[in-house]
């Protein structure tokens, strides 16, 4: 079964010279990285569709899943990605860890890191962690969602699978929909499609759009991070080139941000009226979990311009590009 | 206190805001208070008489801090009357004033009383308590004032916690109105914004990180001057931060409302950006650096117009008073997410770097706002000035010394300032208390006494 041991050499992109040996957000990555990784991650997706894919790149290597928050396509697909590079993948769900008697992050990571360990993907419902876990460990530190700040896998592949469909991202409109305020997918995107050129239209419940982003030109505070802003989901779809969807987060109907998630559905869900607004052929992006029917409509969430699975095909292919990059072994391997 | 022989001070720059002082004198200790100041060389030295050389250095009045945590009783591991005393000396503070919010809280006069006790016998500067406003510092019933007053206490605050109920704070102010002490009311309305980290704009958005508004304190001062008009109570505002507050209490002392406020060094000397963990400027890339949760307080850091407006604020009378709110934390608070980790930073060593050092504010305004205003809130006459027969507490200060901070320079037994590791501009180098040299930093001065 075990097939392309050694073909797994890089053949393309430009040479991946990354400052920062963690991978915390993508701002972090030059415009150039991404592509090389966005290109790495494209051989992968071929190998893969060929035949059975397992290399040994990363053979020796340890990498461990730190997750404080639950997650189905990110875990799964870091452990896949993991494996399918020859890594000896585990798992630490935080909910039946040592983190459950009362031990501290930090004593948490200084365990594991002890363990000698190469790597640790972690997701964190603050934001930050990972900075600070990779302030105290000698370990990789591989972002996997913090708080409401970053999830730079879920950037990349989110880049690569508009440019798959888009080719040349440069100046193509991208409408970015949703709860912002609290989305780490939305800061993590705008930061990587802002890198690649792509013109960012934004439009949400003003509840849930960062405090101060009125109608017009906002951004994330540094330069790079320009979006516009617009007062209907209409306007922001209007001759978009891509659609990004974000999840509604039901709690905030109960924390009063919302009247209701009827009303939201009505005024900023994604359906067929509001795609056709698009360019034609206009496809619609999604992070996953869906709430479908709520934020998205189901003819449009599994119908032919919904990148949503390739999104998931893209995020385990992109995750085996960065784990190769970041977590290539240091050591000799016997 | 020490008892010593008599000393005196040389060829200092004396600077006494409180009597307008600014000029080379020598100054003479005996018996615990401060005899006179002479032009330099007029003393004549008796035989057991001490000298003490201040030759380019700067003498002042001991400094007064309104908002010290003391954390005793109840957190004595993150620091104690011993250690916040050797925090205050090496920071030029001769008088503390210590907040309430210990466990069990100081809302009744047995609790104020073994406190007192403690730290007459192991610190070596003046601790003045602050009791509660409320019982438990809960905000439901008052705690007994006139027992408080009677132990004591030199102010009531539930610091730490805000008095939520509008209730509840214009009874207090009411209740007060004739013992004479300020209610010191921790300005945050909690109805607003009940959980963050920072302070709300770019840097937040930028992080992910929660945000509280500036109108979470502005419109709690607001209603708290507006109690204060209608019952003729004592308000004292704690660690003003915005810009907004800033203008609601000019207006209200301009309509002579009975208000004083406070504002501490770093909210003059830091902003936002300082979460970022980069000295204040605001990288292009996040490193593992950012996340500073010795960056994180309540209130928050706030913007750079916020700053100004506070520095403005100090120049014009409108805030009286520099207070450090002193809050030691242990790395187990400290060292953690930003999200997880405590509100607050030592300032009692801090203050002169952070004000004169960073800020770049006027050394005489900062004395002035660090004993003038002080003295003046608590109603002491005593202390903060060097007038003939006032007690004998005098720091001599050097405004351009550089220090490293770190755990050999620091007497608290917490480090968590956003200035620790680096060097910082402007020291203390020796404090007097009651006519005693308690402190030095390098031995300065060793050879004349």
């Amino acid at each position: 079964m075990i097939a392309n041991l050694v073909t797994a050499t890089r053949s393309s992109g430009a040479p991946l010279t990354a400052d920062s040996k963690h991978l915390l957000d993508v701002d972090s990555l030059s415009p150039e990285q991404v592509h090389s990784l966005g290109s790495r991650a494209v051989e992968f997706r071929q190998l893969r569709a060929s035949q059975p894919f397992k290399s040994d790149s990363l053979r020796g290597g340890s990498i461990y899943t730190l997750f404080f928050e639950n997650s189905t396509r990110t875990r799964v697909s870091f452990e896949h990605a993991g494996k399918a590079l020859g890594a000896d993948v585990i798992n630490i769900a935080a909910s039946t860890s040592s983190v459950n008697k009362g031990e501290s992050l930090l004593n948490t990571v200084l365990t594991l890191d002890a363990m000698g360990i190469d790597a640790l993907i972690v997701r964190h419902p603050h934001s930050g962690a990972p900075h600070f876990i990779a302030r105290h460990v000698n370990a990789v530190v591989i972002n996997a969602g913090d708080g409401a700040h970053g999830h730079p896998t879920q950037a990349l592949l989110d880049v690569l699978t508009l440019q798959d469909h888009l080719g040349n991202l440069k100046g193509a409109k991208l409408a970015l929909i949703g709860d912002i305020l609290h989305s780490r997918v939305a800061r993590s995107d705008i930061i990587s499609f802002r890198k690649m050129g792509v013109e960012i239209a934004v439009a949400g419940p003003p509840t849930l759009l960062p405090q101060g982003w009125t109608p017009g030109p906002n951004s994330l505070g540094i330069p790079g991070t320009e979006v516009t802003v617009h007062e209907t989901v209409e306007d922001a779809i209007r001759d978009a080139d891509a659609i990004m969807c974000l999840r509604l987060q039901l709690e905030r109907q109960t924390s009063g941000l919302l009247p209701d998630v009827n009303e939201y559905s009505r005024v900023w869900g994604i359906n067929a009226e509001r795609l056709a607004l698009a360019s034609p052929g206009a496809p619609v992006m999604h992070p996953g979990p869906m709430n479908e029917g709520l934020e998205i409509s189901t003819d449009i969430a599994h119908g032919s311009l919904s990148l949503v699975e390739n999104q998931v095909e893209n995020g385990l292919v992109m995750r085996m590009a960065v784990l190769e990059h970041f977590c290539a072994p240091t050591r000799e391997v016997p | 206190m020490k008892q010593q022989r008599p000393i005196v001070i040389r060829n200092g720059r004396v600077i006494d805001p409180s009597q307008g002082i600014d000029a080379i004198a020598d100054i003479v200790l005996m018996d615990g208070l401060v005899i006179g100041i002479d032009s330099p060389g007029a003393t004549q030295l008796s035989n057991d008489w001490s000298e003490f050389d201040a030759s380019d250095k700067i003498v002042a009045p001991g400094f007064i801090d309104l908002h010290t945590h003391l954390r005793t009783p109840g957190q004595e591991w993150k620091e104690d009357p011993k250690t916040a005393s050797e925090a205050a000396v090496r920071g030029g503070f001769t008088t503390i004033c210590a907040m309430p919010n210990t466990y069990p809280a100081q809302d009744n006069a047995s609790v104020v009383g073994e406190l007192t006790q403690r730290c007459a016998s192991e610190s070596d500067v003046r601790i003045r308590p602050i009791g509660a406003i409320t019982k438990g510092r809960k905000g439901h019933e008052l705690a007994p004032m006139h027992e408080l007053a009677d132990a004591g206490v030199v102010g009531l605050s539930d610091d730490g916690d805000p008095v939520m109920s509008p209730h509840m704070m214009r009874q207090a102010l009411t209740y007060s109105s004739d013992l004479g002490l300020p209610i010191i009311n921790h300005a945050e309305d909690r109805g607003l914004v009940a959980d963050w980290d920072m302070n709300e704009g770019a840097v937040a958005t930028h992080l992910g990180l929660r945000g509280i508004p500036n109108s979470a304190e502005s419109m709690m001062i607001a209603r708290d001057i507006e109690l204060a008009r209608i019952t003729g109570g004592r308000l004292h505002v704690p660690h003003v931060s915005t810009a907004e507050s800033v203008e609601i209490i000019r207006r209200a002392k301009s309509e002579s409302i009975n208000v004083t406020a406070e504002v501490t060094p770093h909210h003059l000397a830091l902003t936002e950006e300082w979460v970022y963990g980069e000295r204040g400027n605001v990288p292009m890339v996040l490193h593992a650096n950012a996340y500073d949760s010795n960056a994180k307080m309540a209130p928050p850091l706030r913007s750079e117009d916020d700053r100004v407006a506070l520095i403005k604020g100090l120049e014009d009378g409108t805030i009286d008073a520099i207070g450090t709110d002193h809050a030691p934390h242990a790395d187990t608070d400290k060292v953690c997410t930003f999200t997880e980790a405590a509100n607050g930073i030592i300032g009692l060593e801090t203050a002169l770097p952070l004000t004169v050092g960073i800020a770049a504010i006027n050394l005489n305004l900062v004395i002035e706002r660090l004993t003038v205003g002080p003295r003046a809130i608590l109603g002491d006459g005593t202390i903060g000035t060097l007038k003939p027969g006032a007690k004998a507490d005098v720091i001599i200060i050097d405004p351009d010394a550089v220090w490293h901070v770190d755990r050999t320079t620091l007497g608290s037994k917490s480090h968590n300032t956003p200035l620790f590791a680096s060097n910082a501009k402007g020291r203390v180098l020796a404090t007097f208390v009651a006519g005693g040299k308690i402190w030095d930093a390098d031995g300065y001065g060793a050879s004349d006494a």
